[in-house]
């Protein structure tokens, strides 16, 4: 069977006045209608480029150089802007973090999601406003009518994520991407929205890319999980398997740093440096000067993705010794 | 034991502006009546999520905010009537860090003129004096001397948040104020920062209020917690007290709202919040929280329900505190 999106060596370039900066460098994966695939990284981990190389809203000086993104078996890159266009908001969605800059601020929140409606499908006005009331009132606002005639400007942050949700939806896309859609939340509003994802996800079978760097909200939405650092994927499992066996050195050392609510601690454990600079293309594995188990081996030659187990990726010369 | 820090009756509004001629133009309660007190040597967490007057409280009680009534008394003495060189000695005990480390640095000093410009103002140190007891700040927060002498922007978030605890450090303060130290940092790093708030806590007995909307950060750091709901708080009491009987239903939504990094503990039923904020201009008559809480009565809508000791050191704004709502079978 196919996939419904199979990203295969993605590389995603930016050319800077002191080098090529790589924030996506060989990046792979599948997702499958109805399932949901969380990408979890820092920040610069390229968590966020991959996404963009998917929309085709990666733009100067930045470059896809390399790879393929196949949706439903058609290479995206080979799209014009105009196939891009059609495509995007209609069979691939995405929502972004912060809802007060995504949304328009001198259109209503109603023309914004007709808006949507009427290019794609060529709805009449009446119509599309007929469907957007509607679809404002599946993402959970109440009084439809009445928010349908409002400004951005007028709502609440977590008001305008629903609307951005309504937005993303309405076509029914098969593909949605939801880059950090809580963050900007707050954790009682995040769990509202969360829900609200979860559930028209399913309804509609879509297959959702859920870009987070918060492993809570990872462990509770997502089916798979690739974290990323310094561009690359360097784990790859099922949602259970990232949680109960991680076995990158980087996925163990950032569950392992998270305080916990359950438990009191004296100590975290804390991985020591910082994230590195993508600038520099290292000789070897892009995590060892942070790593316990580095080894002369883990800085001469790069480490690639093998399998440890049943559908379970790692890239790392020592998996077998940090599984333990 | 006294504390080392109280805060009785703090309040701080915004008037509204004016709409037309004659109407009363009223005012926002950002904080309204808040009294408590952080003992010598503990942490006290304060946590809540946007709007919730966290920030305003810290900004108030370091005097960077004035506030509209109320009293912050330091070792006795009460900030809001102390002025010019007076205050700025007491300021010497209470030091301030900052959420985002990239605005709260100068970026045209050096790192190491930073951290000596607040002893300089004191009067600390001087010369050959002033250039050690920075190069013992920098290492106090894992810095090298060398990274002394560049600048801000030449660091991480995380590295510049460590040049903020240094500044905060320099004067040898009682009390620290952290207002989510934290958030703006990646998860790996956060740990790092927490870590060394706590070793430096325990080399230079220090006393933090560490104010953040991160509850599990909050549990980590903190001895005792506060909870805040638009302005008020809502329930004050130990860790241990808040994490193993929480009274407030605020609190219970909160805690069960957090999400817990363990697939196997994703939750089918959890009580999840409908509804959003109410307008802090405008606030519900009675307990603020009644038109969000599931379990709220008639008598919620009417009766504002005052902070009251429900056991030893637990206090909880509610009229039916959650334990006592089991007993009594409502």
């Amino acid at each position: 069977m196919s996939h419904l999106l199979e990203v295969n060596h993605l590389q995603t370039h930016f050319k800077t006045p002191d080098g090529i900066l790589r924030a996506v460098n060989g990046v792979s994966f599948t997702v499958d209608a109805g399932e949901t695939l969380a990408i979890v990284g820092e920040s610069g981990s390229g968590k966020s480029v991959t996404s963009m190389s998917i929309l085709g809203l990666v733009s100067d000086p930045g470059k896809v150089v390399g790879g393929e993104i196949l949706f439903e078996g058609k290479n995206l890159l080979r799209l014009t802007k105009k196939e891009y266009r059609n495509m995007r908001g209609k069979a691939i969605s995405v929502i972004f973090q912060e809802p007060m800059t995504s949304l328009n601020p001198i259109f209503t929140v109603g023309f914004q999601i007709s808006e949507v409606l009427r290019t794609h499908y060529k709805l009449n006005r009446k119509a599309a406003k007929q469907r957007a009331i509607e679809m404002l009132d599946t993402v959970g606002i109440a009084n439809a009518e009445k928010v349908y005639a409002r400004y951005p400007h007028q709502l609440s942050g977590g008001m305008r994520q629903r609307v951005m949700i309504a937005i993303a939806l309405v076509c029914q896309p098969k593909l949605l991407i939801a880059d950090e859609p809580t963050t900007a939340l707050d954790v009682t509003i995040q769990a509202q929205i969360l829900e609200l994802i979860q559930k028209l996800a399913k309804e509609q079978n879509t297959g959702v890319i859920l870009i987070t760097h918060d492993l809570g909200v990872v462990a509770e939405m997502a089916d798979k999980v690739a974290v990323m650092y310094g561009g690359e994927i360097v784990e790859h499992a099922s949602v259970e398997q990232i949680f109960h066996r991680p076995s990158h050195p980087y996925t163990q050392g950032l569950l392992a740093s998270l305080p916990k609510i359950h438990e009191d601690e004296q100590r975290l454990y804390s991985l020591p440096g910082t994230v590195p600079n993508l600038l520099e293309s290292s000789e070897g594995c892009t995590f060892a000067p942070r790593c316990k188990f580095a080894s002369e081996a883990c800085l001469q030659s790069k480490p690639r993705l093998a399998l440890q187990g049943e559908q379970h990726w790692v890239s790392c010369l020592k998996a077998e010794e940090v599984r333990g | 034991m006294k504390p080392l820090l109280e805060v009785k009756a703090l309040t701080k509004q915004y008037p509204l502006p004016r709409k037309g001629f004659r109407k009363e133009s009223g005012a926002v309660q950002a904080v309204s009546g808040v009294d408590l007190a952080v003992m010598p040597g503990e942490t006290l967490g304060i946590v809540g999520e946007s709007g919730c007057g966290k920030s305003t409280l810290g900004l108030m009680i370091a005097r960077l905010l004035e506030p509209t009534a109320g009293q912050v008394l330091f070792e006795g003495k009460d900030l809001l009537k102390v002025e010019g060189d007076e205050l700025r000695k007491a300021r010497r005990d209470l030091q301030f860090v900052f959420q985002d480390p990239y605005s709260s640095l100068n970026p045209r000093m050096k790192v190491s003129e930073i951290i000596a410009e607040p002893m300089q103002i004191h009067g600390l140190y001087k010369g050959v004096e002033l250039t050690k007891e920075v190069s013992r700040l920098l290492q106090a927060v894992g810095l090298s001397q060398q990274q002394g002498d560049r600048y801000p922007h030449e660091f991480s978030g995380g590295q510049r948040q460590r040049i903020g605890i240094a500044r905060a450090l320099s004067l040898n303060p009682k009390l620290i104020i952290c207002d989510e130290p934290i958030s703006a940092l990646d998860v790996s790093i956060q740990a790092q920062i927490l870590n060394l708030l706590k070793d430096l806590q325990a080399e230079y007995k220090l006393t933090y209020m560490f104010i953040s909307h991160g509850l599990p950060s909050i549990r980590f750091i903190s001895d005792r917690i506060a909870v805040m709901y638009l302005g008020r708080i809502v329930e004050i009491a130990t860790k241990q007290q808040i994490f193993s009987s929480v009274k407030h239903p605020y609190t219970e939504a909160l805690l069960q709202a957090v999400p817990i990094p363990d697939p196997s503990l994703r939750k089918k039923e959890r009580i999840i919040l409908r509804g959003e904020l109410p307008n802090p201009a405008n606030p519900p008559k009675g307990c603020a929280f009644h038109t969000r809480c599931p379990y709220a009565t008639e008598r919620c809508q009417q009766e504002q329900p005052q902070l009251i000791e429900v056991e030893a050191g637990h206090y909880a704004a509610c009229h039916y505190p959650l334990d006592k709502r089991k007993e009594e079978g409502h």
